[in-house]
């Protein structure tokens, strides 16, 4: 087990082109839990995980690693200890899929031995399930095949906080579930998985704790049940839902009956 | 895995044996005799001609093929090269603005110098034209516009000079060669080579980690704008000081990086050192060439490689049209 983390959001505000895009956020994530980022589109939930992975300076506030302001971590340090998957990952060259993993090692390149990135490598190959393709172009695999590969590049890096923009975007439904599995054992071992999701059914599932942003503000922080209430989903996604009574197999699931008129 | 092996010692021994058919090769043919006898004239061609020729191919080739790896792995695009690019145009320009200026006659170093400012310029123009998420047609249009510039400027300049030969300089410069010069022009440029070579080489981090785009690096703790001051610096320094010895030769960097691509691996900094003895092997092979040639005077070496590289360059982005577009 790995000591407790927090990753701690103080008045955290974001402006673009003197919009804000995020509007004075407090949020602590905590390790050991997966959290799902929610909200409709352009609520603000990429930027939110862009300054969490230290890729965005916020206009105010502040986003702490145990109480360091992640700012004054050096840049190999901080990609040491929150890894990163962004919404739209991006592979320029057809490089095989071991080769593309050991990308994940790059903070680690000055500081680890060769064999322990390469153990590292192919620990994340086994987990992800990858290690079959693992003398495959990345280019030739398909677009779900891709999306675990990259998700193995993310936990090569054995990093306490991963933070992933839409993982389960472009995965079939047993896929998505394996994803899911292998990110709720991680935090059950002690990481810190913070990611967004457009699937409310499947953030509902996998998520011990739900953040719903709408229009760059926090409008509710609770589990998935306190959190995606009826009312909730309808001024924020503008949708009718509700909680299913019948959890079946303990599957929490949530039907989505249409838009909200009105 | 295994050819991955044989092909570091496989390019090295290519580069040597051109090496010592570049010495051999010419008008007059140098036996093993001129080592072994006292063949005065021999050994002039062979310590004042054919060594300076061929120890330039090697360093100048390698230089551009560096460029042109380094280049395709930042650029993320595999029609990098500083040819295309207009760098080395703009490195001709800045050696030819520092002759015409009398500013080279100061100190045998300001023409290399020059060469190297230029293409600092030209670096500093593409990053600011093309940045890094350029698309193809971007990065494509800002060499066309580069080139423009620098080649404009090369011919206005050598126009405006005294020199009644003006013409054959502007060729000269715009087609380059290896050919008359000589190991002071070697002593001179190798260090500066050297040096923006080491610089390439410490952006290694950064190529390989461009693989997965600009934020994907950035979350791996890359910091861009460092990588992107070495590679300014680092090429500007390899293809400056390359230029202002032998004129624009073009294509290397991209026809070298993308033979070399299948046999070493596509991730960047595994392809640069490779491409380096690659250019090195490619450029003493089209010297070779130009001296085997039919015909009273020899080709400028700028025309076999264009020649070779600018259909070259067509396929690749005829292979690509549906992303330029």
């Amino acid at each position: 087990m790995k000591p407790d983390s927090r990753l701690s959001i103080a008045a955290l505000t974001v402006e673009r082109s003197r919009r804000a895009i995020l509007e004075s956020i407090s949020v602590t994530f905590t390790s050991g839990k997966v959290t799902a980022v929610l909200g409709p589109n352009g609520a603000g939930k990429s930027t939110l995980l862009g300054c969490m992975a230290g890729l965005l300076a916020p206009s105010h506030g502040s986003v702490d690693l145990d109480g360091v302001p992640l700012a004054t971590l050096a840049a190999d340090e901080r990609a040491r200890r929150i890894a990163f998957l962004p919404q739209i990952p991006e592979v320029s060259w057809p490089v095989d899929v071991a080769t593309l993993v050991a990308l994940g090692r790059i903070p680690f390149r000055r500081i680890a031995s060769d064999a322990d990135n390469e153990a590292a490598v192919q620990r994340a190959l086994q987990v992800t399930h990858t290690a079959q393709w693992s003398h495959r172009v990345v280019t030739t695999l398909s677009g779900g095949e891709r999306a675990r590969v990259l998700l193995a590049r993310v936990l090569a890096g054995e990093s306490g906080w991963i933070l992933a923009d839409e993982p389960f975007a472009g995965l079939d439904p047993a896929h998505q579930f394996e994803a899911a599995d292998l990110l709720r054992s991680l935090a059950s071992r002690g990481c810190g998985v913070v990611l967004t999701i457009h699937d409310l059914a499947l953030a509902a599932r996998i998520a011990d704790r739900v953040v719903v942003l709408h229009r760059g503000r926090l409008v509710a922080d609770d589990t998935p049940e306190a959190a995606l209430t009826p009312a909730t989903l309808r001024e924020v996604y503008g949708i009718e839902a509700q909680w299913l009574a019948v959890r079946e197999r303990s599957t929490p699931l949530i039907a989505i009956h249409g838009r909200h008129v009105g | 895995m295994s050819t991955r092996r044989w092909i570091l010692p496989a390019l090295l021994a290519l580069v040597v044996l051109l090496a010592v058919a570049s010495i051999a090769v010419g008008r007059i043919v140098l036996g093993w005799n001129v080592w072994l006898d006292q063949d005065a004239i021999g050994r002039t061609i062979l310590l004042e001609l054919r060594l300076p020729r061929a120890l330039l191919g090697v360093v100048i080739g390698a230089a551009l093929g560096l460029a042109g790896a380094a280049l395709q792995g930042y650029l993320r695009n595999p029609l990098a090269d500083p040819g295309t690019l207009g760098v080395s145009s703009m490195a001709a320009f800045g050696a030819v603005l520092s002759i015409f200026l009398g500013a080279a006659d100061l100190h045998p170093l300001i023409l290399p110098l020059s060469g190297v400012a230029g293409a600092m310029v030209g670096m500093l123009a593409l990053f600011l034209l093309a940045g890094l998420s350029a698309s193809a047609l971007t990065l494509v249009l800002s060499g066309v516009i580069l080139s423009a510039i620098a080649v404009a400027g090369i011919a206005l300049v050598l126009s405006l000079s005294p020199s009644p030969w003006t013409a054959g300089e502007i060729v000269r410069w715009l087609l380059g060669a290896l050919a008359d010069r000589s190991l002071d022009d070697l002593a001179l440029s190798t260090p500066l080579i050297a040096v923006g070579a080491a610089l390439i080489l410490s952006s290694r981090r950064a190529l390989d980690a461009l693989t997965l785009g600009e934020i994907g690096a950035r979350s791996l703790g890359i910091d861009l704008g460092r990588a992107q001051w070495l590679l300014a610096g680092g090429v500007g320094l390899v293809v400056g000081a390359s230029v202002a010895v032998s004129g624009i030769i073009g294509f290397v960097g991209l026809v070298v990086p993308h033979l070399l691509r299948p046999l070493v691996g596509a991730r960047p900094a595994a392809l640069l050192i490779p491409s380096a003895i690659g250019g090195a092997a490619l450029l003493l092979a089209g010297d070779v060439a130009v001296r085997l040639l039919p015909g009273g005077s020899e080709v400028q070496l700028g025309v076999v490689m264009s020649l070779i590289g600018a259909p070259f360059f067509f396929a690749l982005l005829y292979s690509m049209r549906r992303q330029v577009t």
